[in-house]
């Protein structure tokens, strides 16, 4: 689980949908709609999984504050994430890439993801995707910052490949990454106002007439989620 | 420093253009008198230069300028910040950057001392957009990221999508044998336009010509699986739009014979060729160490010595089950990349042919009707489209498949929430799809790893302290698709 949104079953609905229908024949329109409000959960150890089981070991072996260092643990499909708090990020991440039972020595990819509704009102969250190719395993460390100070130190100094990605991050999310040389917009102009990928800004944003009829923008078209 | 000298450079290139006599820098004498008019307003021989002290006689018509060239080093100051340090802007309209990339040059003569790039020029939002679209939908639009690999986006997505569905395991075999088939044709398509494409750039037309023909042939039979030459929406998540058409199989065999002795003949042209091998051997050196700080894979870190192939390495779609080599070079040079591509071509055609002898009968889309795409596609004479013979059974026999195929269609499934990675082996390195999903019927979002995008990251490590010309075989030899760099 990425941890904003709650599994099924954990926490108060909500909202329900307007009829309580529920199980799979549903075909009101509805369909069994019901909001739960985000819970942020950890996966409690042992996580049952090698894998993970094994590079939590080993990082906590190779860097000992990690308690501190760890906001929540999540294993899911197999995929280990680890909520690192922002002061930590570029301890951990040298322990991730030079621990010799860990080597997570390619940083695959940087992305951003928003969530507005985040409980601990940092929104902005940066993951980072690291594949170790010795071990042959990849595992997520996540960076959750607030909206007012979106700030993150940048890992460029432990894998140079994040240049581009942390760039992009920036241009689209406003993620800032501190100590860190030429932190431009990447894909939109130089002059472009706002973040486009955050949540809260619309795709499109204008109505568009079709034969006559006239197509609502894409963000205030019905939605199902 | 660089500024300044470049500026100045502008300044006098602006004088040397209209210069009445003489080469720039040929030593005759600047300003001498012989061509100008002898009035006060010409500078000494001598004299600091400005360009706006040009000569001028009063004529009927008014005042006329006359401005003649100085000598080289007088323009430049000649002390020893003397340089010919120009920028220079490639693209982003230029035949030799692989589409919109722009590339500023900083070069003294024919040296490169810095390489700029700059990308976004076809940035559409392709990312975004699929937050705004059934989790089906987005397939369309990540099929023309990268416009060379369709397949590849397609099924990375659709790997996640799956995962995220906790319905991996469900995939039928014949849909997952086809996806790799499909997509094994597609790299050798891939790699042929890189072939075709870098060929031209450096002069060599008749590669060109060879690599387009080959690809035409991919292109048809990729065309009659799919209906489409390229940007396919071919395989959705739970399986695939359609089955195999009839007589499919006898056309790959007849490609299969074919393009072995295709890739012996890009070899006699190519391989041994004096002007080839003059552009590429050790040019544009980038060794493995280098490559993993940049995040570089595919063939580029392949041709510098590291077996790293997902395919072998983190197989997915039962890669693990299928004999290939991977080639690799220690050269970690672009004519190491030309070979590491030929020979993967004829990797890819390997398996191709194991995956006809494993096609067996059976359904290309999960059981789940739930999540099965409900589209029976045909190929009719206007496009693919529904069959006429699924319409007939849903409005006329089935309402529970009636009901099925509206919601699926309007409403879309919904998926659990939770976020994965995904990873699959493209022509150009590791594609990898970081899919979010919070239960919805859309995706919360959908982040593309493109190796394009991060293999271009390379292109200063590979072109600085080169040569002007390489630089165009150096992005050649990264292979970078801008449709995916810029998504």
């Amino acid at each position: 689980m990425s941890g904003i949104v709650a599994a099924p079953g954990t926490g108060e609905p909500r909202r329900h949908d307007a009829f309580g229908a529920s199980g799979s024949g549903d075909t009101s329109g509805f369909g069994g709609l019901a909001e739960h409000p985000p819970v942020l959960h950890s996966t409690p150890r042992p996580f049952g999984d090698t894998n993970a089981d094994t590079v939590y070991d080993t990082l906590e072996r190779s860097f000992p504050q990690l308690a501190d260092a760890l906001e929540r643990v999540v294993v899911d499909r197999g995929e280990l994430t680890l909520h690192v708090r922002r002061d930590y990020l570029l301890a951990v991440a040298q322990s991730l890439r030079d621990d010799p039972g860990l080597r997570f020595e390619l940083l695959s990819g940087v992305s951003g993801v928003d969530y507005p509704d985040d409980p601990t009102g940092r929104r902005l969250h940066a993951v980072y995707h690291l594949l170790s190719m010795t071990w042959r395993r990849r595992i997520r460390v996540e960076v959750a910052v607030a909206d007012a100070d979106p700030v993150v130190p940048s890992v460029m100094g432990v894998w140079p490949t994040a240049d581009w990605h942390e760039r992009e991050t920036f241009d689209f999310f406003g993620i800032v990454f501190s100590g860190r040389d030429g932190l431009t917009r990447i894909m939109m102009p130089d002059d472009w106002v706002g973040h486009p990928q955050r949540k809260d800004y619309p795709l499109g944003g204008v109505p568009v007439d079709y034969k006559g009829a006239q197509v609502p923008a894409p963000d205030a078209r019905r939605s199902y989620s | 420093m660089t500024t300044h000298a470049s500026e100045k450079f502008t300044a006098s290139a602006t004088v040397g253009e209209s210069a009445a006599g003489g080469v720039p820098g040929s030593g005759g004498v600047p300003g001498s008198g012989d061509d100008a008019p002898g009035n006060g307003g010409v500078p000494e021989y001598g004299d600091a230069y400005d360009a706006y002290e040009a000569g001028f006689t009063e004529s009927a018509s008014g005042r006329v300028y006359t401005v003649t060239g100085g000598d080289w080093e007088q323009v430049l100051g000649g002390g020893e910040d003397y340089n010919e340090r120009l920028t220079v802007n490639m693209g982003p309209q230029h035949p030799s950057t692989h589409g919109v990339l722009r590339l500023v040059l900083e070069i003294e003569g024919e040296t490169v001392i810095q390489t700029r790039v700059v990308i976004g020029y076809l940035h559409t939002g392709i990312e975004k957009s699929c937050e705004f679209r059934t989790w089906t939908q987005a397939v369309t639009f990540l099929t023309r990221a990268d416009y060379l690999s369709p397949l590849f986006n397609e099924t990375a997505y659709c790997l996640a999508v799956e995962k995220l569905l906790g319905v991996t395991e469900e995939i039928p075999e014949r849909a997952t044998v086809i996806r790799v088939l499909v997509m094994e044709l597609q790299r050798i398509a891939s790699h042929l336009v890189w072939l075709a494409t870098g060929a031209m750039e450096i002069g060599a037309t008749t590669g060109m010509i060879f690599g387009f023909r080959e690809r035409e042939k991919i292109l048809d039979l990729l065309e009659t699986i799919t209906g489409l030459r390229m940007n396919h929406a071919y395989v959705r998540p739970g399986g695939l739009a359609q089955d195999l058409p009839d007589g499919i199989v006898r056309d790959i065999q007849d490609f299969l014979a074919d393009m072995p002795k295709r890739i012996k003949e890009y070899h006699a042209l190519l391989s041994g060729q004096p002007i080839w091998k003059g552009r590429m051997v050790d040019v544009n050196y980038i060794d493995a160490a280098s490559c993993i700080a940049l995040g570089v894979t595919g063939p580029v870190l392949r041709a510098a010595g590291l077996a790293w192939d997902l395919r072998k390495t983190m197989p997915y779609c039962g890669y693990e089950t299928y004999e290939f080599d991977v080639p690799t070079s220690l050269d970690a040079d672009s004519y190491a990349r030309y070979l590491v591509r030929l020979d993967e071509m004829g990797e890819s055609l390997k398996i191709v042919e194991q995956c006809l002898d494993r096609l067996k009968p059976g359904p290309v889309m999960i059981a789940d009707k739930k999540i099965a795409w409900p589209a029976q596609l045909s190929i009719g004479t206007d496009g693919m489209g529904n069959s006429l013979d699924h319409i007939r059974k849903i409005m006329g026999t089935s309402m529970e498949a009636l009901i099925h195929h509206f919601k699926l269609v309007t409403e879309g499934f919904r998926v659990p929430p939770g976020q994965v990675y995904t990873s699959v082996e493209s022509p150009r390195g590791e594609l990898s799809y970081h899919v979010v999903s919070d239960g919805g019927t859309r995706p919360y979002r959908v982040h593309v790893r493109e190796p394009s995008f991060v293999n271009l990251q390379a292109a200063p490590a590979m072109t600085e302290g080169g040569q002007v010309a390489d630089v165009i075989v150096g992005v050649a030899s990264i292979d970078p698709v801008l449709g995916g760099v810029d998504r």
